[in-house]
């Protein structure tokens, strides 16, 4: 009974580790953390977690240098229905293909494409960058007693590309920055935020808490 | 709704915080990681570590700094002061950092923010932009980039130099005027606006903080997106919060529930 949060040279994951566990102890649902880059450890772990900093292809590229992550991931994800957390770039991986300077391949688990934010007001600047509140499309367990809306906590967002999904129902939260941007993503046992749970404060280690004791 | 980011940043000196941090009864209020600890707590929106270790050697400490802060605190870190290489800045990130600042290296070389934003990602590279005011009071406004804490002039244009980092993949600009750096009179509001009006990415204004007007003043006249403060915080004069409900009166959207 592991959390696997995947190392593929994605900066960051000390951190993201750290908010984990203090995610699990302070909920009551303790389980073991790893930090891992080996494909069976992630297709025995209970949930997975991939994280992502940087540009869409570099990612894409530090992930396929893993070698069998990408199916190990397919497998206990797509096929194996275990509860999956993508963050930031490791959410837009969800999608088809993302537009970050060149076009890529994404793992293709969500219905459309990352393409750069283009906000109604001009005035707006890009990366959004700081942070916003959610505005929950639909009910998920993710979201459970975590208060959403213009009142509502705060999650961080750093980034220039969203990913735009094709299906209404695989998009659980929007954030408002001149128009509504993807936030959350979420089909079957899959879930994926836009926003980084672990560098957001209250929110964050709540979402994390919904996570692990997520029984999709 | 989104809002403006209230950044507390501390100067590390071989892993210590210099001059020390007086708002909090800390244990050691040299310790960065307390203080960031403390400010985390207090609600700062990020923290921002500028390293100005000089030996070389010792460069490495601040790494361990960064570590520890992201073991203990979930909010962004952003870390500048001698990142030169690629590879310093792959190291930061690995550590916990969330951006990195560059200064002096992509005055130096301009294609080392290219390479940066395409390897990270622009949303995690920083350009720290130290700009001095060059024309004379009466003249409309010019600033030039300063190096090595404003001693060496360069003769680049601050706008001009902002829009080509920005091109070349900055995702913000970390704004200083050296002029009103440690003066406490205020930010220079119209370099701020200035930068900020020229640039598509976010201007965190900095340098010359003294009251919460100043804090105010930077957002609704400067047109930046962040303010950061050093010594108004460090020394207790006014807590994270004072100066965020402050602002919130005066009209920014503010995020208080942190």
């Amino acid at each position: 009974m592991t959390v696997a949060i995947v190392d593929y040279g994605s900066g960051n994951l000390h951190s993201a580790a750290k908010a984990f566990e203090r995610a699990a102890r302070e909920s009551g649902h303790d389980q073991p953390i790893l930090v891992t880059s080996d494909p069976d450890t992630v297709r025995r772990a209970e949930r997975v977690v991939l994280p992502g900093v940087g540009a869409f292809a570099d990612c894409r590229r530090g992930l396929d240098a893993v070698p069998g992550m990408v199916e190990a991931l397919d497998e206990t994800v797509r096929r194996g229905g275990r509860p999956f957390l993508g963050i930031c770039v490791g959410m837009q991986l969800m999608a088809e293909r993302g537009r970050e300077y060149q076009v890529t391949q994404g793992l293709g688990w969500i219905a459309g494409e990352v393409d750069r934010i283009t906000p109604a007001d001009p005035n707006l600047k890009i990366p959004h960058m700081g942070w916003n509140t959610l505005n929950a499309r639909r009910l998920h367990p993710l979201l459970e007693g975590i208060p959403t809306g213009p009142d509502g906590l705060h999650a961080y967002f750093v980034h220039s590309y969203e990913l735009k999904a094709q299906h209404e129902d695989d998009l659980v939260a929007q954030a408002d920055y001149g128009g509504a941007l993807t936030a959350i993503v979420g089909r079957d046992s899959m879930v994926g935020t836009q926003f980084h749970p672990e560098k957001s404060q209250r929110l964050g280690l709540a979402l994390i808490a919904n996570f692990l004791k997520w029984k999709p | 709704m989104f809002k403006v980011r209230v950044i507390p940043c501390l100067d590390v000196k071989d892993g210590r915080v210099v001059k020390g941090v007086k708002f909090v009864d800390l244990v050691d209020a040299g310790d960065p990681v307390q203080a960031a600890i403390a400010y985390d707590a207090a609600g700062a929106d990020e923290l921002t570590f500028l390293d100005i270790t000089a030996s070389h050697e010792n460069r490495g400490i601040i790494l361990d700094v960064v570590r520890r802060t992201a073991e203990a605190c979930f909010m962004p870190v952003t870390v500048g002061g001698g990142v030169r290489t690629v590879d310093d800045i792959r190291a930061l990130l690995r550590a916990g950092a969330d951006k990195v600042s560059i200064n002096t290296a992509a005055v130096k070389d301009r294609s080392f923010v290219k390479a940066a934003a395409e390897k990270f990602g622009d949303q995690c590279i920083v350009v720290a932009i130290d700009a001095k005011r060059v024309s004379s009071p009466g003249e409309p406004g010019r600033w030039e980039i300063f190096t090595h804490g404003g001693r060496h002039p360069t003769g680049i244009d601050a706008v001009d130099y902002a829009r080509e980092v920005v091109g070349l993949g900055a995702g913000e600009i970390l704004l200083t005027s050296m002029d009103r750096d440690g003066t406490k009179q205020g930010f220079d509001i119209a370099l701020t606006r200035a930068i900020a009006d020229a640039v598509t990415v976010p201007v965190v204004a900095s340098g010359g903080v003294g009251s919460l007007d100043h804090l105010v003043d930077g957002v609704r006249d400067g047109h930046a997106s962040a303010v950061l403060a050093a010594s108004i915080f460090h020394f207790g004069e006014y807590t994270i919060r004072q100066a965020k409900e402050y602002m919130a009166q005066a009209g920014l959207p503010m995020r208080l529930d942190g």
